[in-house]
Formats: structure tokens, sequence, C-alpha cells
């Protein structure tokens, strides 16, 4: 494992939206189809799915991908840890379901395996790629159903600073200010501490742009070839 | 000299706010580590926890396969003998052993998961199959914890080595390197299945 991480760990690509199609695999108007339906369970139950199809994983191997995948993408909501990953690496005929940690109670290992075992591969055996991620989606939205009821990421939290480190940084402020004394009523005040650190800013007159939500994943799931 | 006074002042205060920092920052970093630990020692268990079921399963199937299963449930409770506490964490001796144990598990599961190969039609069992994806499942969280324990090791290592949380180390908590869960190099050479 040490060796794959020495010279073939393919970069995390961007997160476009819920489906992310590098691969070219699915048709413009399943994947609407897809993303709608995604959409509105999330907005529904909080739990967000994400796909991703890379044509080639490179040589990496897919468990680490993915893992590294959803640890920059974080998806699912922070502390409910609700997030699912479907990806698929087309060339080397991989497939993968990455679970959050908090969806492991229903999507198990057990679960997920048969979801890529039954619904997505049998599908993708007879090249259709577009059956095999609707049934696929359509298999974790039912797993998952119920787990979590939402209120959708509207809001999501910025991480404030710990308290400790407020109090040493006002500290330093005073000792500076006693150094340089002579800087009497210079503006010290306005600085600003707090404020999310958002991924995906909000662009004017689009819909949502799409963003993980803090999730964090374990590991969990289970992979599948075809 | 009453600004130098204050500059010296001024100078050892933000000096020792920042030891006082490291105080509290090589605490958070330890309970960090134990908490990853913790979690690398729920997956390893729970791995632990799934092998009766698998040498059920393929005893049914491949009876004569006797060595690879004793081999199996051997190791199983060498690996579940061997408890290694956070406050052991940074002794070197007890972390080789309780790493041996473990993977010492790990080898003879893939080489019972190897014999299986022979034996299709137990392969193609749903019960098997199940199973085989619950130990896949359980080895790839094992890895990210440990990836995620070591990497919680290195951050409390590094803030004790750190000036001048180094300072503080030494002379108030004392508190030694934790050690690296290396993957096993054992664990990772194919065994060879004699036919």
């Amino acid at each position: 494992m040490t060796l794959s991480n020495v010279f073939a760990a393919l970069p995390v690509p961007a997160l476009t939206g819920r489906v992310n199609d590098y691969a070219g695999m699915i048709s413009a108007p399943v994947k609407a189809e897809l993303e709608a339906k995604i959409k509105q369970f999330e907005t529904a139950e909080s739990t967000q799915i994400v796909i991703l199809t890379v044509p080639s994983l490179k040589g990496d191997v897919i468990e680490d991908f993915s893992i590294r995948v959803v640890e920059a993408w974080k998806i699912g909501q922070k502390g409910k840890d609700n997030g699912v990953l479907l990806i698929v690496s087309k060339d080397d005929h991989k497939v993968r379901i990455e679970v959050g940690f908090g969806l492991e109670g229903k999507l198990t290992d057990l679960v997920s395996g048969h979801i890529t075992r039954n619904e997505i591969v049998p599908a993708f055996k007879a090249g259709q790629f577009d059956a095999g991620f609707t049934k696929g989606v359509t298999a974790i939205i039912a797993a998952v159903h119920g787990e979590y009821k939402g209120t959708p990421k509207a809001g999501r939290k910025g991480d404030s600073p710990s308290m400790p480190l407020l109090g040493i940084i006002f500290l330093v402020i005073f000792f500076i200010f006693q150094i340089f004394r002579r800087f009497f009523g210079g503006g010290i005040g306005g600085r600003s501490f707090g404020g999310g650190t958002g991924f995906g800013g909000g662009g004017g007159g689009n819909d949502d742009s799409f963003s993980g939500g803090g999730g964090s994943f374990g590991g969990g799931g289970s992979s599948d070839d075809w | 000299m009453k600004t130098t006074l204050a500059k010296l002042i001024a100078f050892f205060l933000f000096f020792s706010t920042l030891s006082g920092c490291g105080y509290n920052s090589i605490q958070q970093n330890e309970e960090a580590v134990n908490r990853s630990w913790g979690d690398l020692e729920s997956q390893l268990q729970r791995r632990a926890d799934l092998v009766p079921n698998l040498v059920a399963t393929v005893k049914g199937a491949a009876n004569f396969e006797k060595e690879t299963l004793t081999a199996v449930i051997d190791a199983r409770s060498k690996a579940t003998g061997i408890q290694l506490t956070p406050a052991m964490l940074s002794d070197p001796a007890a972390m080789t052993k309780f790493r041996e144990a473990q993977g010492n598990l790990s080898s003879t599961l893939s080489r019972l998961m190897v014999t299986v190969e022979r034996y299709p039609e137990l392969k193609a069992t749903q019960n098997f199959r199940d199973l085989q994806n619950q130990l896949e499942g359980t080895e790839n969280r094992i890895s990210v914890a440990r990836q995620r324990y070591n990497g919680t090791a290195e951050t409390f290592n590094f803030s004790i080595r750190q000036f001048p949380n180094s300072l503080t180390n030494s002379l108030i908590l004392k508190l030694k390197p934790k050690e690296y869960y290396k993957a096993d190099a054992a664990a990772k050479v194919v065994p060879g299945v004699k036919f």
C-alpha cells in the first residue's frame, strides 16, 4: 500500500455538482434526472449522495482514491456524516459505494455489496450505464431512506477558532500595543476572526451551487468489478 | 529604558503564553491520538468478530482445509488476547507485539481467502460472498483508521518536539512520542498456496 502512495496518487477532481461525470458515461437526460432525484432527496433528508465517474484510476487503488475524494469533498452533513459516494472508474471497470459514518447502520457493507453486485454490475456488464446508475441511486436512496430528517444544508456554520486561541491573540495584540506605545488609538479593532470557510461560494443567478456539508467517512462500503 | 523593559516583559509574556498554548495543544493532540487509536482498535475487533462466521462457512464446504482454518482460529485468539491501552502507545515493544499479532491474523485470513479460490461452489454462495464483502469492508476501515491514527501520532510527535513546546513537555508533561502503527511487512507477502 505504501508503494501505491508513492507514485500513483491520482489527484482528486473538482466537485462540480451532484453528478460528476468525468468519464462521460451517463447520458444528459439521465444525468439531469439523477441530479433532480438526488437533490430532492437531500432537501427532504439532508443526506448527500454524489456520483463520480473517472476515465481511469491511473494505477491507484479505488478504495484509496475514493477515501481521498470524500475527505476532500466532505460529502454529508457535519455531525451527521450522512454522505454517500458512488464512484466508477470506466477503464478499470471498477465501481465502489463509499459510505459515510452516519449511514453505516443502514447502508452496511453487505447492503452496498448487494447493490453493486445485483443492481449496478449486471447493467454495466450489459453496457447499460444509464440503467446501472439509475438503479444504483434508487437502491441507495431506498437503503438510507428515513435515516435522517433534513434540515437542508443552508446556513452551515463556519468553524470559529477555539476560545484559548482567541484569548492568546488578544494578549499578543495587547503586548504589541504596549511595545509600540506611540501608536495610540491606532485601529486595532476591526479584526474579524469568525467567518465560515466556505467551499463553493454562491454564484449569482445560478441555482444553488452544491458543496459538501462537512461529513466524514470511515472507509465503509463495498467495491466491485464488472 | 522603560520601553526596553516593557519590550522585555512583553517578549517574556509572549513567550510564556506560547508555552502555555503548547501545554494545551499537546494535551489536545494526545487526546486525538487516543481517540484515533480507539477507532483503530474497534475496527480490528470488528474483523476479529467476523472470523467465527467465516470459519463456520468455509468449514462446511472445505473440510479438509483444516490447517488453514486452525491457523485462522489460533491467530484470532492470539490477536484478541493482546490488548494495547492508550497508555502503552509509547512502548515500542508492546506496539510491535500487538502489530505482529494483528499482522498474523491478516495473513492467515488472506491465506484462507486464497484457499477458497479452489472451491468455486463455495465462492459463489451468497453466504460466503456476504462474508467476503464484510471482510473487505472491515479491512478497508482498518486501513483508513490506521492512516488516521498515524496522522494523529505524527501531529502529536511533532508537537512535543517543536520549540518551545518541547520545553513544556520535558519540564512539565514528560510525554513520550507515540509509536506508529506500520502495516506489517509480513502481511503483504502473498502466501504461496501449495497444490
